[in-house]
Formats: C-alpha cells, sequence, structure tokens
C-alpha cells in the first residue's frame, strides 16, 4: 500500500458517523415461527397504514406457495422457516458480548488488520454498549449537518419505516413495482416480513450533494435480516450510493434475504455500490450467513442509467443478481462484480439485463475470484425484446482460481428476440499463475502479498468503478480475505 | 561473492545440471555461453530460487550464505537479481505500484528504512530516464502489452532501481535491435562496480562488444566445459559450440 492510499485509509477511518435514523429500540421479540399474525404483529407494531399490511400478506400467501430455487451452484442444508424469529427488536442486550473480550479473538485479529478503532470494532461485533450510540460516534451534530443539506437539495434519506410514516403516497407509489410481492420466494419471504432499509427520494433535476454512505454502518446493525431499500431518482437527478462495510459483520441471524429496488425516470442516474463482508463463516464451513439478495433495477425513462458495483467477499451463502430493466429508450444498465469465496464459501452470483427500450445498452463486467474449496458461479442473462432496436450488450466474466481444490463455473444466458442487437461475451478462466508468483518473489514481494497484488490487479476493472475510499477498503479486504490461501 | 560447487538439479526426473562448478567475485562479469539445453537458463532461475527444481547434488554459497536455503524473495532482499529471459505479465498491477512493493519489501527485509511515495517516485523517475523510457510506462500493468525488447527493458529498469549486488541476466539481449541493446548495455554497464557482479547468460557475442566480461564460460550437457577470457567468445561465435563439444 503506498503512503497515499494509507492516508485515505486514516481519512476514512477518522470520518465520523451519522446516528440518522436508529429506530427505536422496541424491546419485545416475536417467538420463531411466521405465520399470518406474525405478519400483521410486525405491521401493527410499526403502526403501518393498511394498504402495506396488505401488500406483506399478499406476499405472504404468495410465498406459502412457493419453493426455494434450487437451482443455484450452491449446497446448504435445509432452513427451518418456522425456527426463525421474524421480528427481533434490536438484539437483546443481556446475550451480547459484555466487551471485546468475550469476541472470537480471530474476528478481532482481521478488524485490527482492517484498522478499525476499537469503538467501531465493539459496535460491528455486537459488544453492548457503554453508552448511547450517538454519543459514542459524536454524531448527533454531525447527522444533522447532513441532514440540513440533504434538506435543502430536498432529497428525502430515511428509513423505509420512517418513509412509510412521513411519505406514504411515495413509498406507496414506488414499493414493489421493481421486485412484485411475489417475484421469487426469498422476495415475497421479504415483503411479508421486512422490518426495515432505506429509501432514497432524489426530487426532478437534483445532484445528490454527496454519496449516501456515511449512515450505514451503524444502522445496519439492526436491519441486516430482511432490508428492504427503494431509491427513486426523478428526472433528471443524480446519486450515487454505497452500502456495506468492509468490516466483516457479525449477526446472530443466519438467514438473510435484503430487496433492494431502483427507479430511474428520465434521464436520471443512480449509482449502487456494495461492499458486502458479512461472517463468512469458519475455514471448516462452520456458521456464516446465508445472503439471499434481490437487487433490481427499472431505468424506467429515456436516457437514464443503472449502474451497480459489488464486492462480496463475506457470506458463507451468496445468492445475488442485481439487474437492470431497460424499458426507457437509450437506456444504460452496468453490473461491475468481484466476488471472492475462500474456504468453504460458495457463491453464485451475476445479473439480468433485460433490454426492452430502442438503442438500450448494458455492460458486465464479472470477476469471480475462488481460493480454499470455495465454490464461485458467475450466472448471467441478457435478454433483448423485440422493441429493442439496436440493443448492445459487452460481457466479459473472468476467473481466477488460487489452488487446486476451488471451482469457477460461467452459466451466461441469452435471449436475443431481435436481429439488429449485437452482443459481445468474453470469458476467461485461469489460475494464478506459478510464473506470475515467481516473478513478484524474485523481486522481492513475499508470497502472499504477490497473491494479493494480482488478484486486486484482476479486480481493476471493477474497482475502478467504486468511489475512491471504498476501492482502498476493498483492495486491502481482499488481501486480508485471501489470507492462508497460498503456502 | 557468488560460489557454485559442483551442483546437480533434475526437473521432472530429468538431469539437467551435472556438476556445475563456477566462482564469481565481486566486481567481476562472467559470460556464459553455451548450445540451446545446455542448462543455462536453469542454471539462472535456480539462483533465483525456482522452485520446479530438485538439487540432488552440491552446493551454492552467496556471500557466505546458503543460497539454497532461502526463498527467492530473501535471496532478492539478499542482493540477487534475475533478468528473466521471457519476462511475465502482470495485468492490472502498475509497474509503478510493483516497483515500489518489490524495492520497500527488500528494504524491510535488511532492516532498511522504507521509501515514501516521493522519494520513490524521484528515484524511479530518474532511473526511467537513464534508461530512455516514456515515464508513462510507470502507470501501465507490469509488461502489460509490452512488446519483447520493451519487457527487456523493463527488466534493466527493475535491476536500476532495486540495486542488485548480483546481477543474473538470462538472454537479455535477445530480441533486441541494435538501438535498444545499447540502451540495456548502458543500463548494465551503469551498474558494474568492484561490489557487485554479473552473470551474463548470452548466445551471442554482440551483448559483449558492449559489456565486456572478465570471464567467459561454455555450459555443454549440464557442465562448464571450458572457460577463458574474452577472446573465448570470440572464437565461439566463429567456430561455434561443435569443436567443444567434441572436445568435451
Amino acid at each position: 500500500m503506498s503512503t497515499n492510499q494509507e492516508d485515505i485509509q486514516a481519512l476514512v477511518r477518522n470520518r465520523t458517523y451519522s446516528a440518522g435514523f436508529v429506530t427505536d429500540v422496541d424491546s419485545e421479540t416475536l417467538p420463531p415461527g411466521l405465520n399470518e399474525d406474525v405478519v400483521r404483529a410486525i405491521s401493527a407494531r410499526k403502526q403501518e397504514p393498511e394498504w402495506l399490511l396488505e401488500f406483506r400478506l399478499k406476499a405472504y400467501r404468495r410465498w406459502l406457495k412457493m419453493s426455494e430455487p434450487k437451482w443455484a451452484h450452491v449446497h446448504y442444508p435445509p432452513i427451518d422457516y418456522q425456527a426463525v424469529s421474524y421480528y427481533s427488536a434490536p438484539k437483546s442486550m443481556k446475550d451480547a458480548p459484555k466487551s471485546l473480550d468475550e469476541v472470537d479473538p480471530k474476528l478481532l485479529e482481521t478488524y485490527k488488520k482492517l484498522g478499525i478503532p476499537l469503538k467501531e470494532q465493539e459496535m460491528l461485533a455486537g459488544v453492548q454498549p457503554q453508552v448511547a450510540v450517538d454519543v459514542v460516534f459524536d454524531s448527533v451534530s454531525v447527522g444533522t449537518t447532513f441532514r440540513k443539506k440533504l434538506a435543502e437539495a430536498g432529497v428525502i434519506f430515511c428509513s423505509i419505516s420512517e418513509a412509510v410514516r412521513e411519505h406514504p403516497e411515495l413509498v406507496r407509489k414506488y414499493l414493489g413495482t421493481v421486485v412484485p410481492f411475489g417475484d421469487n420466494f426469498y422476495a415475497a419471504l421479504n415483503s411479508a416480513v421486512f422490518t426495515d432499509g432505506s429509501f432514497v427520494f432524489i426530487p426532478r433535476g437534483v445532484r445528490c450533494p454527496m454519496e449516501l454512505s456515511t449512515y450505514f454502518r451503524i444502522n445496519e446493525r439492526n436491519t441486516g435480516q430482511f432490508e428492504r431499500t427503494l431509491i427513486v431518482a426523478e428526472e433528471g437527478s443524480h446519486v450515487s450510493y454505497l452500502e456495506g462495510c468492509t468490516a466483516p459483520q457479525r449477526d446472530e441471524n443466519q438467514l438473510h434475504a435484503a430487496v433492494v429496488e431502483l427507479v430511474a425516470l428520465d434521464d436520471a442516474e443512480i449509482k449502487y455500490s456494495t461492499v458486502q463482508n458479512w461472517y463468512p463463516g469458519d475455514e471448516n464451513g462452520v456458521g456464516g450467513i446465508y445472503n439471499f439478495v434481490t437487487k433490481r433495477g427499472d431505468c424506467r425513462g429515456p436516457r437514464s442509467k443503472i449502474s451497480w458495483t459489488q464486492v462480496e467477499t463475506g457470506s458463507a451463502i451468496t445468492w445475488k443478481y442485481p439487474s437492470c430493466i431497460l424499458r426507457g429508450d437509450d437506456s444504460v444498465g452496468e453490473f461491475y462484480s468481484v466476488a471472492l469465496t475462500h474456504h468453504r464459501q460458495q457463491a453464485d452470483t451475476g445479473t439480468k439485463m433485460i433490454h426492452i427500450g430502442k438503442r438500450t445498452k448494458s455492460t458486465i463486467v464479472s470477476k469471480g475470484i475462488a481460493a480454499g474449496h470455495g465454490q464461485q458461479a458467475y450466472r448471467g442473462l441478457v435478454r433483448v425484446l423485440p422493441g429493442a432496436e439496436g440493443a448492445r450488450n459487452y460481457t466479459q466474466c473472468d476467473s481466477l482460481l488460487i489452488g487446486d481444490k476451488c471451482g469457477a463455473h460461467t452459466f451466461p444466458y441469452t435471449e436475443i428476440r431481435n436481429p439488429s442487437a449485437i452482443l459481445e461475451h468474453e470469458a476467461t478462466t485461469s489460475k494464478i499463475g506459478e510464473d506470475q508468483l515467481f516473478y513478484a518473489r524474485s523481486r522481492g514481494i513475499a508470497e502472499e502479498d504477490a497473491v494479493s497484488m494480482i488478484v486486486n490487479g484482476f479486480c481493476k476493472d471493477v474497482f475502478k468503478e467504486l468511489p475512491m475510499e471504498f476501492a482502498v477498503e476493498a483492495q486491502k479486504l481482499l488481501s486480508v480475505s485471501l489470507e492462508g490461501s497460498v503456502g | 561473492m557468488l560460489e557454485i560447487k559442483n551442483l546437480h538439479a533434475r526437473i521432472e526426473n530429468k538431469d539437467i545440471l551435472k556438476g556445475v562448478d563456477l566462482r564469481l567475485g565481486a566486481g567481476e562479469v562472467h559470460a556464459i555461453m553455451g548450445p540451446n539445453g545446455s542448462g543455462k537458463s536453469t542454471l539462472s532461475k535456480l539462483l533465483a530460487g525456482h522452485e520446479d527444481y530438485t538439487i540432488t547434488e552440491g552446493s551454492v554459497s552467496f556471500l557466505g550464505e546458503d543460497l539454497l536455503e532461502l526463498a527467492p524473495e530473501l535471496r532478492a532482499a539478499k542482493g540477487i537479481f534475475l533478468g528473466f529471459q521471457y519476462p511475465v505479465e502482470i495485468p492490472g498491477v502498475s509497474n509503478m505500484v510493483f516497483l515500489k512493493a518489490a524495492l520497500n519489501a527488500q528494504r524491510k527485509a535488511r532492516g532498511e528504512k522504507e521509501l515514501d511515495a516521493g522519494d520513490f517516485l524521484a528515484w524511479v523517475k530518474h532511473r526511467v530516464k537513464q534508461m530512455q523510457m516514456n515515464p508513462a510506462m510507470l502507470s501501465r500493468g507490469v509488461n502489460e502489452g509490452f512488446s519483447g525488447g520493451e519487457k527487456k527493458r523493463n527488466e534493466i529498469l527493475q535491476m536500476l532501481v532495486l540495486e542488485p549486488k548480483l546481477m543474473v541476466l538470462d538472454e537479455t539481449d535477445s530480441g533486441l535491435d541494435i538501438d535498444a541493446l545499447k540502451v540495456v548495455a548502458d543500463g548494465i554497464n551503469l551498474m558494474r562496480s568492484k561490489e557487485r557482479s554479473v552473470l551474463l547468460v548470452t548466445h551471442y557475442q554482440r551483448l559483449l562488444d558492449y559489456v565486456k566480461p572478465d570471464f567467459v564460460h561454455v555450459l555443454a550437457g549440464g557442465r562448464i566445459v571450458k572457460s577463458g577470457g574474452p577472446e573465448l567468445a570470440l572464437e565461439l561465435e566463429e567456430k561455434g559450440y561443435g569443436w567443444i563439444q567434441q572436445a568435451a
């Protein structure tokens, strides 16, 4: 790492966190199990309007008739959905570790390597806070400043629960219009039981004055399990949104099923970046989060653009296909992905680009890295509908294998129903070269450093799409995640 | 500086080196010549620590230390540099990042202070200028899309930046046009000093016109079959290797 990068690192680490919207703590937790009463109870507890309860109930009834998708290239024991508690107020504090001394030392070591401050380590590890969160992060004032700045621009950025209360007409207009309540098994489950998430609304012609990222490390502790995010960019607006965190996050809930919906109207642009580093389980595959995510963006207006960038290094199972519906003429969809699986991790990830409008364009760049016993699959669909005159797609998916016990698989699907479409597809699978390693080592670079250098080089096309401070963190994260992959 | 004694090495059950003896004193330039398949590249890679070879007999000491015990990165830190016959591409990793990581890793291993970004930049730019290269190459990937000649020139640049004690150059002259050959030779000469030694592996006399060797050795059939002064190279140029192999 160059000194420059270290400086940036320090800057990133020192930024203060905003309380933004920490939801009210309700001490009650519903008993495990899912039925209509549970759905009603969640809705009632959140004092939701009738239409939202209806939405939840419809989703629940649909979910009952659905079954888990089995087509992904992942293997895990069956999940007992009746054993999950669907409304837990933020962690019951009596179970939380009292101090970092009670936290898995391995996790602490990783935090140390990533240079995460002590206070933040405590938060990430779920340590019972000694003082109120907003005091720890000295964030009330910062939050207020940010909120003021956003409000001046007319941007709404709040929790989805708050949005339901404060801006019900907006939520009702857009919720479930990109990912319908019965879209798939996990999306239906999420629609029935989601507890929180974020809402962003950028009004016509507004360029959001800041990257919407600062809030998240703090907020996610309560909303990780069934998160629901909705971002609406009105005509000619622009927003860049970052979620996630490079530090490995612990969560008692093994099952995660988030839904993210993006709507871009005419000439609007949404850039959505993710760094996902949920607990991946140990070397033997014990523990770890099952991450079943539905992310979809709708380029509803002409010349709109939605760009997904993701760095997926965490979770035991990743099932995730951030997609774009290119409805508006001349709209643009992009997907840049780095997915890394080490030890026993499994990832089945990719994208769908649905070309509906004329001259729609999509770009897919996927970089998969497998080490240890990691399994890695790219699964992508490019569909060109009859009306999508002059549609174009460029797909590049590369896999890099480290060692001989891991696997990489590519499942590209195309459905072309307009003869004017132009598609390009490039795919490579390579093993990390012995000759590259020897070359770097012969110059004095130790083997592990050489591996992470080569891997970071491999991912460069994706990292350059990330906001800079995230790119630096992502590089470091890859290095830490790859430790022990050679030798 | 370097002492190779009765070195035997094999790869995949094939004996390549069958008893190499060689001594390099500090400040000396030795050239190793020989027909294809005689073990020249094997010897070069082995000195840098390539792990594909099994050493069945013999020893190599470098500055009084058992070299064969050391991992490649430690050999580099001790001062061994291998100029590759076929330099490797590392896409997406810029020459700048690569060189800085290499230099600072070596300095760290030696207990020296690492260079900060500013000092490193000044140093590397100085060397780039000496090699008559375009500084823009520093932000390109390591050897990524470089021509054969550019790759060789980049090897010498790395050598100038890292300032090793023993420079093993494996056919650095092959694939170079005459102008590039001069630049490369100038780079090597720039590094010559009383404390540094050079081992030039080459097929041709022409590099030796620019980098004058003190000793010339002929490697054939896995052994050094003849040694002499610079005149031996001229003789080989004229007569080829056949007469030596027959004599041996």
